[in-house]
């Protein structure tokens, strides 16, 4: 791990500022996936911003019925908390499909946003990467890309999104919000939050330089039935080959959002409509423009019958 | 030696679960032929005692690596209900905190990028991968390590348990597994849920299904699985 030096700000806009003050600062929440990285030297940072005092550690009812989650809420938070229990179902099933249950107990929300791919040519230092190496190539592009992205991809990079929390608040219409290094806040859609590679895949979201993740705000429930669906190569602890949030009501209509297959959650809203006609029309509409590889064409079924057997379920 | 069914806990059992080496069971059994009398193979390593060629070879390659000067800083944590105080590059994981500085070496050191658990601990009674975490990180916290939840006198009852079901085999995972396993039941009582829960409304209840799915995060290349389950589940029991 390279040296760098550490300080622990007071407030989220100090937090902020400390980071777009120092090139090469960045923000430390849990910690389990920037440590990781900086151990391969993957993440270099000069610099760590520790977020821990700095409060936005509690899950507060909001005035239009919905929940504002502070970014240090931890995953075992998030998913323990009677409300997201009861009324975000599939937000407390996606957590727990994910990790380990030490991970959780220090992985973040901000934190869980803003993890890095899995992909595991990102990880191998000594493979051409563009988003590792910007201008390296990609060596997963014909190489063994079994996990990774079929659709949302680009000639420079096939990383997926790792993250299944970030599926279940795409299904949920979660809003990110930021302080930025001026002190000023905004806030993004879930929708936005995430870029597609294109000829950029090092900038993997659209916040700023110090911008920082202060809350995630869910709307108000929307009832229905709520599931998150993983498949993985074992029972626990994997990263997805393909998920499946959904949120159905008794007439089937529905929302319905993919994990495993793209570099962010992927959502196609005008699918929807077609949930009632069943999982095929459902899935050929959000799948439309997948370009699978030899190695990963297997994820296109397997998403038509994750959704048919969440379909399934939600009618029984 | 076995420790199935229910024999008692043998002192020499408890220490192999209190801090196994990795070796386990057979524990030392080839280092102790050729050390001198009261010296242990850990302290062979630590005090650098080794032979005069061997000193003579790894003198120029440590010269070579001197790093540049460190700037350290001061943490202080109460690490099993003892204040400590340690200046440290910020660098240092709990981890290596704990097992060199504080020559607390009952956790261990597996993968060290998260993925095995033979490094959780229980920080402020919830478990964490110690090798994913900087020591700076936990000024002011509680951390609580295999040696202090029990001692060879005085077993937590999760040793206990582990010993009577024969829920470790070399021993090296053991101690990752006893702490995740005991806050296991914590995250249980506190209504946390897994992937294994079928009601998200109901509290969890500790059956095989839940021990397996929220033991995940720990590894165990002997298989001791299904004896560790077993473990868990006789303590559970006893709590209810």
């Amino acid at each position: 791990m390279r040296a760098f030096t550490y300080e622990r700000p007071k407030s989220p806009a100090e937090a902020a500022a400390a980071v777009e003050r120092r090139p090469g600062a960045k923000f430390i929440a849990g910690g389990t996936n920037l440590l990781d990285l900086m151990k391969l030297e993957i993440e270099t940072p000069t610099h760590l911003v520790d977020l821990q005092d700095v409060g936005l550690d509690r899950i507060e009812d909001t005035a239009e019925g919905g929940l504002r989650i502070g970014t240090l809420v931890t995953n075992t938070q998030l998913a323990a908390h009677p409300r997201v229990r009861r009324d975000y179902g599939v937000l407390a099933r996606a957590i727990v499909a994910g990790a380990s249950g030490q991970l959780r107990n220090k992985a973040t929300t901000g934190g869980n946003l803003l993890q890095r791919t899995r992909c595991p040519y990102f990880y191998d230092t000594n493979q051409a990467c563009n988003k590792r190496t910007p201008g390296s190539g990609c060596a997963a592009i014909g190489g063994y890309s079994r996990q990774l992205a079929v659709i949302g991809a680009s000639a420079g990079c096939i990383a997926t999104n790792p993250s299944d929390m970030a599926v279940a608040l795409r299904v949920l219409d979660a809003t990110v919000e930021t302080v930025r290094p001026d002190g000023t806040a905004r806030t993004i859609p879930i929708a936005d939050l995430h870029r597609l590679p294109g000829t950029t895949p090092q900038i993997e979201t659209t916040l700023e330089p110090g911008e920082l993740i202060t809350a995630v705000t869910l709307p108000r429930p929307i009832g229905g039935r709520h599931f998150y669906q993983k498949v993985r190569d074992r029972a626990s602890y994997a990263f997805a080959l393909v998920s499946v949030a959904a949120v159905i009501h008794e007439n089937g209509s529905g929302r319905v959002a993919i994990g495993g297959v793209a570099p962010k959650p992927w959502r196609v809203e005008a699918a929807e409509a077609d949930m009632p006609k069943g999982a095929k029309a459902v899935a050929d509409q959000l799948m439309a423009a997948a370009r699978p590889t030899d190695d990963n064409a297997f994820k296109l079924p397997l998403v038509e019958r994750t959704l048919a057997l969440v379909m399934t379920q939600a009618r029984g | 030696m076995s420790s199935t069914g229910s024999e008692p806990a043998s002192p020499r059992a408890a220490r192999a679960l209190h801090e196994p080496s990795s070796h386990g069971k057979e524990r030392n059994a080839t280092v102790t032929e050729c050390k001198s009398p009261g010296i242990t193979r850990r302290d062979l390593l630590v005090t650098g005692a080794v032979p005069p060629v061997l000193s003579a070879m790894r003198a120029p390659a440590a010269k070579a690596e001197a790093p540049s000067p460190a700037t350290t800083m001061r943490v202080a944590f109460v690490v099993n209900g003892t204040p400590r105080e340690l200046d440290l590059d910020p660098r240092t994981t709990l981890l290596d905190a704990l097992r060199e500085h504080l020559r607390l070496t009952g956790t261990k050191k597996g993968c060290d990028h998260g993925q095995c658990g033979a490094c959780t601990v229980l920080v402020d009674g919830v478990r964490i991968n110690s090798c994913l975490t900087l020591a700076v990180m936990h000024e002011g916290d509680t951390v609580t390590t295999i040696e202090g939840l029990g001692t060879p006198e005085n077993l937590h009852p999760m040793q206990a348990a582990f010993i009577k079901h024969d829920g470790y085999q070399c021993g090296y995972c053991t101690p990752g597994q006893i702490c995740s396993a005991v806050a296991v039941l914590d995250e249980l009582k506190a209504g946390v849920p897994s992937h294994a829960t079928g009601d998200l409304s109901a509290a969890a209840e500790a059956t095989h299904m839940e021990m397996r799915e929220r033991m995940s995060g720990n590894i165990c290349r002997c298989g001791a699985y299904s004896n560790i389950a077993e473990a868990m589940a006789e303590v559970a029991r006893s709590r209810a």
